[in-house]
């Protein structure tokens, strides 16, 4: 695991959020941390605010009070350009579906992240094949288009890119609603297993309780004032995934 | 970055891209290639003659006199008596006169009958004479001196014979088979109606004509001439003549007196007034063209943006993944307006390379049918500005898609849901 600054990975305070307009929306979070390593479930139904919690941790929409840290540097409040930046450099994402770039390659898809972050090197371009090797994805594939991939495979080109700049953070949105059972049980494995190696520490979001054995912590959307909660069942799945 | 993703962007959606690209390039033409004739034909239109001051004709309008006795096109009202041309070329202001006698043809060019002040002093462009490809002008009757798109069109040598025709249509039921003209003389290429010109001596012109009555042979016995008594033969009659005087100073006199001589009716006109008139007249047709040919351009580049906006929805979550690695709001502006410049400049250089190619194979076309000579190269001093605010005009078009995807993605951040 590569050498982190002694801060959480993620740090939230007096987190608050509203939305003034026809449909009035508010989103208030405890104050919480999350060490670096330490994998976070977030539960909820749809409606529940997680879109807007996923924009907010990412820095796209702009808090209404309070601050997010990322390894103690200040991510919010501050302005967009910074936010923008530092999302490219300290948060990985992943989506539910459709996460390439149709008309790239799988190897371009995965070097954007870098082009953001600026720092598109030689070294960069080894460690991309490097990821995309670990994760099951051969030379071969490396040049083809990604609209050729399977869904699975998709997926793990997307975890690849978003692992790319060894990022703080990696948000994983609905990231299995697309694979059946089996697929989706090796995705998180292999997910969860390749972000302990990089130091990163994941926020999974998902409607389904059943992935919950994965993570050690849980943060339900319908109970946000009890902020996280451990999930001692987990653990030790967790620290089977640990490298 | 932006610049490689908007290059494999276009080339995914090539299908679409390359109807866009055709329908501005087509339309990018249109206008370079309107705005180039209208250039070059004034160009070549104001070069047709000068240094000539005066032209002098039987009594009509300016335009239709500057027509016939410069364009070559159309008929005099009347012919003049060669006596006043005698009698007028030799006033003490003038400096050289150039009598025109025209009315026969060769295969749909029109044959001037002129003496060698013609290939002395007639000027055309800035200033130039004409001058000798092959041969030399003539020198007694039975002789022609060929323009240059003449000779080139109908594959005329020195030494070739060939026979005038009565009248000025392509098609003569009237020839003068029985006197053959021998090609003494072809003339380099000016670019002007004399290209087009089939030049003899004003005696040849009376010795084609000789016995016949009222524009039509006689029936009585041709008149059989030796060659000292056809040397001999006075024109009784011109259809025009140009003048050139001593001092511009004098001009408007002169004009004056022309107009009001009393022997004969006559209309002097300044070639370069006559000219700018004539050219304010077409000036109309080519402002007109020019209206529709910006309206096809405006609505080739609406169409660009409409495919754009078309294209946002289906690209949405391609914003949402770019927005994702860290792309910020202006950036994803930045590659539309890209990708809107990449289709423009595209369509401007096929534009300027269809043009030239399409000009490269009309030139020949345009020179000898309508006497324009064109340059292949359609670049004038305010194409690269009249390109320029092209570009620009399309970015301001593009601006709209550009825009939208902007405020898409501060909206809808990373959760586009299709």
């Amino acid at each position: 695991m590569p050498a982190k600054p002694n801060f959480p990975a993620l740090e939230l305070k007096n987190f608050y959020f509203s939305y003034q307009g026809p449909t009035a929306f508010s989103l208030q979070l405890p104050d919480l941390q999350l060490e670096v390593g330490q994998h976070l479930f977030i539960r909820g139904a749809s409606g529940s605010g997680k879109t807007t919690l996923l924009n907010l941790l990412s820095g796209i929409h702009p808090l209404s009070r309070g601050e997010i840290r990322i390894h103690g540097a200040l991510f919010q409040p501050q302005k967009a350009a910074r936010r923008d930046l530092m999302r490219a450099r300290d948060i990985g994402v992943v989506f539910q579906q459709l996460n390439l770039i149709s008309y790239l390659s799988v190897l371009d898809n995965v070097l954007l992240a870098a082009e953001f972050a600026g720092s598109r090197a030689a070294a960069t371009i080894q460690r991309a094949q490097m990821l995309l090797t670990a994760l099951g994805l051969e030379a071969a594939l490396w040049r083809q288009s990604a609209v050729n991939l399977s869904v699975g495979q998709q997926q793990r080109v997307a975890i690849a890119r978003a692992l790319l700049n060894e990022p703080a953070l990696l948000i994983a949105d609905e990231p299995t609603s697309a694979l059946d059972a089996d697929n989706r049980d090796a995705f998180i494995r292999l997910m969860l297993s390749e972000a302990n190696r990089c130091g990163t520490t994941v926020l999974f979001v998902s409607h389904d309780a059943q992935l919950a054995r994965y993570f050690q912590w849980q943060l339900r959307m319908d109970k946000l004032a009890d902020g996280i909660q451990p999930l001692a069942a987990a653990r030790q799945t967790e620290d089977s995934l640990c490298c | 970055m932006l610049l490689k993703l908007a290059r494999q962007s276009l080339w995914h959606r090539r299908g679409t891209v390359l109807m866009t690209l055709l329908s501005l390039t087509i339309s990018i033409a249109l206008l370079l290639g309107i705005d180039h004739l209208r250039l070059e034909a004034k160009r070549s239109f104001t070069s047709t003659v000068s240094g000539t001051d005066l032209i002098v004709g039987a009594r009509s309008g300016q335009l239709n006199l500057l027509l016939y006795s410069v364009f070559r096109l159309g008929n005099a009202t009347n012919n003049i008596s060669y006596q006043h041309y005698q009698q007028l070329s030799s006033h003490p202001q003038v400096a050289w006169a150039i009598p025109m006698a025209l009315g026969d043809s060769h295969r749909g060019f029109r044959v001037i009958g002129t003496n060698g002040d013609y290939f002395r002093y007639f000027r055309y462009g800035q200033q130039q004479s004409l001058s000798f490809a092959k041969g030399e002008a003539f020198s007694t009757v039975y002789q022609v001196v060929l323009g240059a798109t003449v000779a080139e069109k109908l594959g005329y040598q020195l030494g070739d014979q060939i026979i005038l025709s009565h009248g000025v249509g392509a098609v003569s039921f009237t020839q003068h088979k029985d006197q053959p003209f021998a090609v003494v003389g072809i003339l380099a290429a000016t670019g002007t109606p004399v290209d087009q010109s089939v030049h003899v001596s004003l005696e040849s012109i009376e010795a084609i004509h000789l016995g016949w009555q009222g524009g039509a042979p006689g029936f009585g016995k041709k008149p059989k001439l030796n060659d000292t008594q056809l040397q001999q033969l006075e024109p009784k009659v011109l259809t025009a003549f140009m003048l050139g005087l001593k001092s511009k100073v004098a001009t408007f006199a002169i004009q004056r007196q022309i107009n009001e001589f009393k022997a004969e009716p006559l209309t002097a006109i300044l070639p370069g007034a006559a000219l700018a008139e004539l050219w304010q007249m077409l000036a109309m047709v080519e402002n007109m063209l020019l209206l529709v040919t910006l309206l096809v351009l405006i609505a080739a580049l609406i169409g660009m943006v409409t495919t754009l906006l078309a294209a946002m929805k289906e690209r949405q979550r391609e914003m949402a993944i770019l927005r994702a690695v860290g792309a910020r709001p202006w950036q994803l502006f930045c590659l539309i307006q890209l990708e809107v410049f990449c289709i423009s400049l595209a369509s401007i250089g096929s534009a300027l390379l269809l043009l030239c190619g399409s000009l490269a194979v009309l030139q020949p076309l345009l020179s000898s049918s309508y006497g324009l000579v064109i340059s292949w190269l359609p670049w004038h001093g305010h194409t690269a500005a009249l390109l320029a605010a092209l570009l620009a005009l399309a970015l301001l078009l593009g601006a709209i898609p550009s825009y939208l995807t902007y405020r898409q993605s501060l909206a809808q951040g990373l959760t586009v849901r299709l």
